[in-house]
């Protein structure tokens, strides 16, 4: 084992699966020259030379869709976008095209095709530059989804995710780029489907998304040690396919589920483990499932309003002891 | 070889384009009455409900679709936009599985799932059918990246209409293929419309040649109801982007002799221009040059249309006898299954694949 940064780690996978398969290169704004705007693709045109790491114009829609034409002839194009927000201007290859490519042509063709952004509160970037969106990409079907929270899955993750023949969208968060993390030597591959159990306890599930799952930790050593609270943390680390078993299992053990998530409550992530939890687990349920999520606003630019608006130790407290019946929900 | 029309006239002039030999140049022509009979029965068979959903016809454009599709190598990349029936038909699509698929049946070239916009045929590579306004553009592109990639010699051809030109992402393809030098040749198959509005109306520059200059690429215009001027156009352009690994735009002047769908009251022109238009139909056109130039006679011609009228209805017969999709197959093709996916939803847990 050793520690490294999960910038490190995502750049790791990049270098070791372009190594392993000359049909692996890169596209996105910056990720040349400028190294990448979080330093994720450091070194690697130097390694790699330009025709394998590909600076491109800002044109997210069409470096996407180049992506997706590539990736229909056999080659496996890892596009960064520089961020998460700006995948809206490529919604339509992403949706419209990556995803459905493979069913609207009869299954008679697949796109290999990797998409990377970082998503993500906490740098005061305002309304349009901390979006959490992994929400809007679980809902399309033809999309695998990733959300690493560890330097550990975000390289077993991507390189699991770069040999897969389907479209993924790899969410990276901006805020644990420089996160530390033990990573094991040598391949290192994290299976889709299978969720991590971050903490073990017995009296709730907390299942944590992205960067959440960090925070749940946290929450749980807090609960533990102020409180005399069990908490189970589960971390599905990739919300399509979803372990569902997983949290399915912990449920029959502590009968009480909280869901945290960065992003906005409607028709979120946590919207979509409840109603999950409840058709598959209703008998093992003492009460409803909680959702701690990020607040029904655009992101403020103000510290302390940014600071209200997504989820934090606290409010998952506050959620585990409303669920077990320790004080009133806020 | 550029064609100065004055915008909104007919192009004046006869057929003159350069006739390839015998055998080809009644071939292109058997293949355009392929496509027209074809289209007309997938009319027919629309108003008779047999086909849902939308259906766009090329009827008046056959020169420019027949004219692209024998520019290529069989090795080279063809891919289209939603009015893409003629396209896989020209590269050599059953037309059985082309009705088929507009009858949405399993035996159809995307099984059904795709229906009109959608036809897709990977042994012809013919690329698609896409239904989004300048969405194949980028896709396109991408072919060609990966002929640049690999250092092969294909070529890709991308069809698009005069009103994808103002998509966002035509300026953004366009710019980076000349940026990256990729062997791709945009056709602009200008039919004078994006559905609806005219180009004096969508477009602020109707030159779509200069547009296309503006960010990069090369191009040249041809008379896109001439089968033997757009082939001799295309091929130029492709044989220049194979050998020069550069984007060229070729601009095809042609008319639509049928509404933009099968839903369109057609209230943006008059029946004069249609009928004007209709003088330069291309089928007829090129069928009086053949026999002018003893390549075919009358009877021979007439011949030909009857064996297109014979595919066609073997293509009718074959959609309709073909068996709807299983419904146990909603859910097959979402998903490439073995990697990180073993299940068809979301919830299925993992399996070992071996089990």
């Amino acid at each position: 084992m050793s520690e490294i940064r999960y910038r490190e780690a995502v750049g790791r996978a990049l270098r070791e699966e372009m190594l392993r398969d000359e049909n692996v290169f890169l596209m996105g704004e910056d990720i040349g020259v400028f190294d990448g705007a979080f330093k994720v693709t450091e070194g690697l045109m130097d390694e790699f030379g330009e025709k394998r790491v590909r600076d491109t114009p800002i044109s997210e829609n069409s470096i996407v869709g180049m992506g997706v034409g590539s990736a229909m002839l056999g080659l496996r194009p890892v596009v960064e976008l520089m961020t998460i927000n700006f995948s809206l201007l490529a919604m339509d290859q992403i949706v419209n095209h990556a995803a459905h490519i493979r069913y609207m042509f009869g299954g008679r063709v697949s796109v290999p095709l990797v998409i990377r952004m970082p998503q993500g509160a906490g740098n005061q970037l305002g309304p349009t530059h901390s979006h959490c969106f992994e929400a809007l990409y679980l809902h399309v079907p033809g999309l695998l989804v990733a959300v690493p929270s560890t330097p550990a899955d975000a390289l077993g993750l991507l390189k699991s995710a770069i040999r897969d023949d389907n479209p993924v969208i790899f969410i990276e968060h901006e805020t644990l780029y420089q996160e530390k993390g033990e990573v094991p030597e040598g391949e290192h591959l994290v299976p889709f489907g299978k969720a991590a159990v971050r903490r073990e306890g017995t009296d709730v599930t907390i299942v944590g998304i992205s960067r959440m799952a960090r925070t749940a930790e946290r929450a749980a050593q807090i609960l533990e040690d102020e409180h005399g609270v069990s908490a189970e943390v589960i971390d599905p680390r990739t919300l399509r396919p979803l372990d569902l078993d997983t949290i399915l299992t912990s449920l029959k053990k502590t009968n009480h589920c909280i869901v945290v998530e960065e992003g906005w409550p409607h028709g979120g992530v946590g919207a979509n483990i409840a109603a999950l939890v409840q058709e598959h687990g209703f008998d093992d349920l003492d009460g409803p499932v909680l959702r701690v999520t990020g607040a029904d606003v655009p992101m403020p630019y103000s510290k302390s309003l940014e600071h209200l608006a997504y989820p934090h130790e606290p409010q998952v407290i506050e959620a585990v002891l409303a669920s077990l019946g320790r004080k009133a929900p806020a | 070889m550029a064609v100065k029309n004055p915008e909104g006239a007919v192009p004046p002039r006869p057929p003159s384009g350069p006739i390839p030999d015998t055998a080809a140049a009644t071939e292109w022509l058997a293949t355009m009455m392929l496509v027209r009979r074809f289209e007309e029965r997938a009319g027919e068979s629309y108003t008779r409900a047999k086909v849902g959903g939308f259906l766009h016809l090329a009827i008046g454009e056959e020169a420019v679709v027949v004219g692209a599709a024998r520019a290529l190598r069989d090795t080279d990349w063809l891919i289209s936009t939603y009015r893409s029936h003629g396209h896989a038909l020209a590269r050599g699509t059953d037309p059985g599985r082309v009705m088929a698929e507009l009858y949405g049946k399993t035996t159809g070239s995307s099984g059904g799932r795709g229906g009109s916009m959608h036809i897709f045929d990977l042994d012809r590579r013919f690329m698609g059918g896409w239904g989004i306004v300048g969405g194949n553009i980028p896709i396109g592109a991408g072919f060609a990246l990966q002929s640049s990639y690999r250092g092969n010699d294909e070529v890709t051809l991308c069809v698009l209409g005069d009103g994808a030109t103002n998509q966002g992402t035509f300026g953004e393809t366009l710019n980076l293929a000349a940026l990256w030098k990729l062997p791709v040749v945009f056709l602009v198959t200008n039919n004078r419309f994006g559905m609806g509005t005219s180009i004096e109306r969508h477009s602020a520059v109707t030159d779509l040649v200069r547009k296309g200059e503006g960010l990069g690429v090369e191009g040249q215009r041809c008379d896109g109801m001439d089968v033997a001027a757009t082939q001799a156009a295309i091929s130029e352009a492709v044989e220049i982007s194979r050998a020069e690994q550069r984007p060229i735009l070729v601009e095809a002047m042609t008319y639509r002799f049928r509404g933009h769908s099968m839903a369109d009251p057609e209230k943006y022109r008059t029946k004069e221009q249609v009928e004007e238009w209709k003088l330069r139909d291309p089928i007829p056109n090129f069928t009086e040059r053949l026999i002018a130039e003893g390549i075919v006679d009358k009877t021979g011609a007439e011949e030909l249309d009857k064996q297109a009228i014979a595919q066609v209805d073997a293509a009718v017969e074959f959609a309709d006898a073909s068996p709807e999709p299983a419904p146990e197959s909603l859910h097959d093709g979402v998903y490439s299954l073995g990697g990180e996916v073993h299940g068809w939803l979301s919830t299925d847990p993992p399996q070992d694949p071996a089990s």
